[in-house]
């Protein structure tokens, strides 16, 4: 997404004063809003590194109000002197890590794979299928959007404990999947529609299939649109908590339901609560950094006509 | 083709009367997706360019097909039976009985209208998702960095979020939240023990995550916006209120009404947080809809009734949303 540096004339005629109180009231709007992102996250990393003492009495600021300690680190084996040694907190959480990242990569794929055909096919063929069309099909993909998880988690956990996909990772990709498919389609719908018809026309006059045009000329024009519907769908699998909560116990558990069994048990024990919830958002907040641009370009698309 | 089809149905119909023998269902889900293959090898061969245009779709619409439709049609049978997973009875139908226990359930009740509050919330986030969304388009020095901070919330796992705000900075006795509102004179800063404090808790909570969802969508707006409308505004000796009003409002209007309603349907499934923050609590008025069925099967195993309330739950919100495209259709058509 472009941004444009908007060139205010009026800002010229009106009077310095009024300019600087102008001036003055945006960036603190600004600066406080960015207070009340940051701060919560701020807030959980130094308590990861803070004693009892410092939790109770409320100390705000490390090396000034206390002295850093790795205290809620150990907790969880990853602090620089724990690290060598065997931790089962560790093992447990490296190992609801990796459920995370196969669940989330997994259903990501193979919504990009599945709904990148789909939204290829309904913006470039007419479809009937009976007395559906494409408005039709688009309009039921995307309306599963409105499906909340409630509905498909109870008939879900029958099924699968009749199929034996209960507490696998391949029932959570399954059921991600299908949660992000919309999103999928709705994102790389927009994408197709913006590649000209006639890039294909001139492919296929050469001699390529229908296929071979899409894979070898569409997808790599495509690409940016795939990588922001991944990334996007990465982010809702990888936080999703309603139905890993539900489908898995012990092998397939995630890194939201560890957080959240932890957060049920009851004491002060903030440091390592802390320090797992910094571990559970970490991955995220460098994503959310490093890839921006197509983090807004999926959230954008289609949204603005 | 059609042998494939037959093959599935004799998978099934095996399934169903060797269900002793065999130990679980998992042939069947084998048996679809040979069956979906053979459709699609069937439409390439039988029908040629057409076919394989056909194959572009077949996989997303059979895999929707199978994970949703399939589960809902059950899911209705569910709903028609008294199934509690932790007695030893098994399931057995009882017709209507838990439809009349779901009409004089004054928790599920409660937890409808709670949606209705959570919903309305929607309006406020909006309203500050808009000024955030001017503050990004103003011309201003780091707006690259103000960006990425604004977005951060969205990134986060909302069952964190619940611990880093809910369960920390708003904790009674040291959170930093608490200690602020004791020296702003609120003696007791009881967040989620007050029926109507702990929903307002709730609300900014969710709020927290989801404002940046909003508010880049409407910053996308903006910056669509033709820059010769609004000086024309000026030229024109509209103040900056005035050009707000009259030419930026209305001009946003159709994302903004895109916005709202992506947000409503997101809201719809609210549940994470309240789950992990008060389960409910006090005294469930904090429920909303998704957290209550939650609890419905987490604490009583009650999967015939909890599968009515959810059921119950998606008529309604199909007709809700509904109902809601259809007046915002209207409703931006009236005012452009």
């Amino acid at each position: 997404m472009s941004v444009q540096t908007t060139d205010y004339v009026a800002s010229e005629i009106r009077s310095p004063a009024s300019f600087f109180a102008s001036r003055l009231f945006i960036y603190g709007a600004l600066i406080l809003w960015a207070f009340i992102c940051l701060f919560p996250i701020y807030w959980t990393v130094t308590t990861s590194f803070k004693t009892a003492v410092d939790v109770t009495q409320g100390h705000l600021i490390p090396f000034v109000d206390f002295q850093p300690d790795w205290k809620g680190w150990r907790s969880l084996g990853l602090s620089p002197d724990s690290i060598f040694q065997t931790s089962t907190v560790r093992e447990e959480f490296l190992k609801r890590f990796m459920n995370s990242v196969i669940t989330s990569v997994g259903a990501s794929s193979l919504a990009i794979v599945i709904g990148s055909l789909a939204a290829y096919g309904l913006t470039r063929y007419r479809y009937e299928f009976a007395w559906f069309r494409n408005e039709d099909i688009s309009f039921f993909f995307l309306s599963q959007l409105i499906l909340p998880p409630v509905v498909l988690a109870l008939p879900f956990l029958v099924l699968y404990r009749e199929v034996g996909l209960l507490d696998t990772r391949v029932g959570l990709i399954l059921l991600y999947t299908l949660m992000v498919l919309p999103i999928v389609i709705w994102i790389m719908r927009d994408q197709f529609n913006s590649i000209p018809v006639e890039l294909e026309e001139a492919a296929l006059v050469d001699g390529l299939s229908i296929w071979g045009a899409f894979l070898r000329i569409v997808v790599p024009i495509a690409l940016p649109g795939m990588v922001a519907a991944f990334i996007l769908a990465m982010v809702l699998c990888w936080n999703e908590y309603f139905f890993a909560a539900l489908l898995t116990s012990t092998d397939a558990k995630t890194i939201p339901v560890m957080v959240a069994s932890q957060t049920g048990s009851q004491g002060i024990n903030w440091w390592s609560m802390a320090a797992l919830a910094t571990a559970a958002i970490a991955p995220l907040a460098v994503v959310g950094i490093a890839l921006e641009r197509y983090l807004i370009m999926g959230m954008t698309a289609g949204a603005v006509k | 083709m059609a042998a494939a089809t037959l093959g599935l149905l004799a998978t099934i119909v095996i399934e169903l009367f060797y269900k002793a023998d065999a130990d679980t269902w998992r042939p069947a889900i084998y048996a679809y997706v040979l069956w979906g293959m053979a459709i699609g090898a069937g439409q390439v061969l039988t029908r040629g360019e057409e076919g394989q245009r056909a194959l572009f779709l077949l996989p997303a619409l059979l895999f929707t097909i199978a994970m949703v439709i399939f589960p809902t049609l059950f899911g209705f049978y569910i709903a028609l039976t008294d199934w509690n997973l932790s007695s030893f009875t098994g399931r057995k139908f009882n017709g209507l009985e838990n439809f009349w226990q779901m009409l004089g359930d004054p928790y599920y009740r409660n937890a409808l209208f709670n949606m209705v509050l959570y919903v309305l919330a929607v309006l406020v986030e909006y309203v500050i998702a808009f000024g955030l969304a001017l503050l990004l388009n103003a011309q201003i020095r780091a707006r690259k960095f103000f960006r990425v901070v604004f977005l951060m919330p969205l990134m986060l796992s909302p069952v964190a979020v619940s611990w880093m705000i809910g369960k920390s900075l708003m904790e009674y006795r040291f959170g930093p939240a608490a200690t602020l509102a004791r020296h702003l004179g609120w003696e007791n800063p009881a967040f989620f023990s007050d029926p109507i404090i702990a929903r307002i808790s709730i609300m900014i909570l969710d709020a927290w995550t989801f404002i940046p969802f909003m508010m880049i969508m409407l910053l996308a707006g903006l910056q669509a916006m033709s820059r010769e409308v609004l000086e024309a505004a000026r030229v024109d000796g509209a103040n900056a209120w005035q050009t707000f009003w009259q030419v930026t409002f209305p001009l946003m209007l159709p994302v903004s009404v895109t916005a709202v309603i992506l947000r409503i349907i997101f809201k719809l499934k609210l549940a994470d947080i309240i789950i992990t923050v008060t389960s409910g609590g006090p005294g469930g008025a904090t429920d909303s809809v998704s957290s209550f069925i939650y609890r419905e099967y987490r604490d009583r195993s009650n999967v015939g009734y909890g599968t009515m309330l959810a059921m119950a739950y998606l008529v309604i919100i199909v007709i809700f949303v509904t109902w809601l495209l259809k007046f915002a259709n209207r409703f931006v058509r009236n005012v452009n």
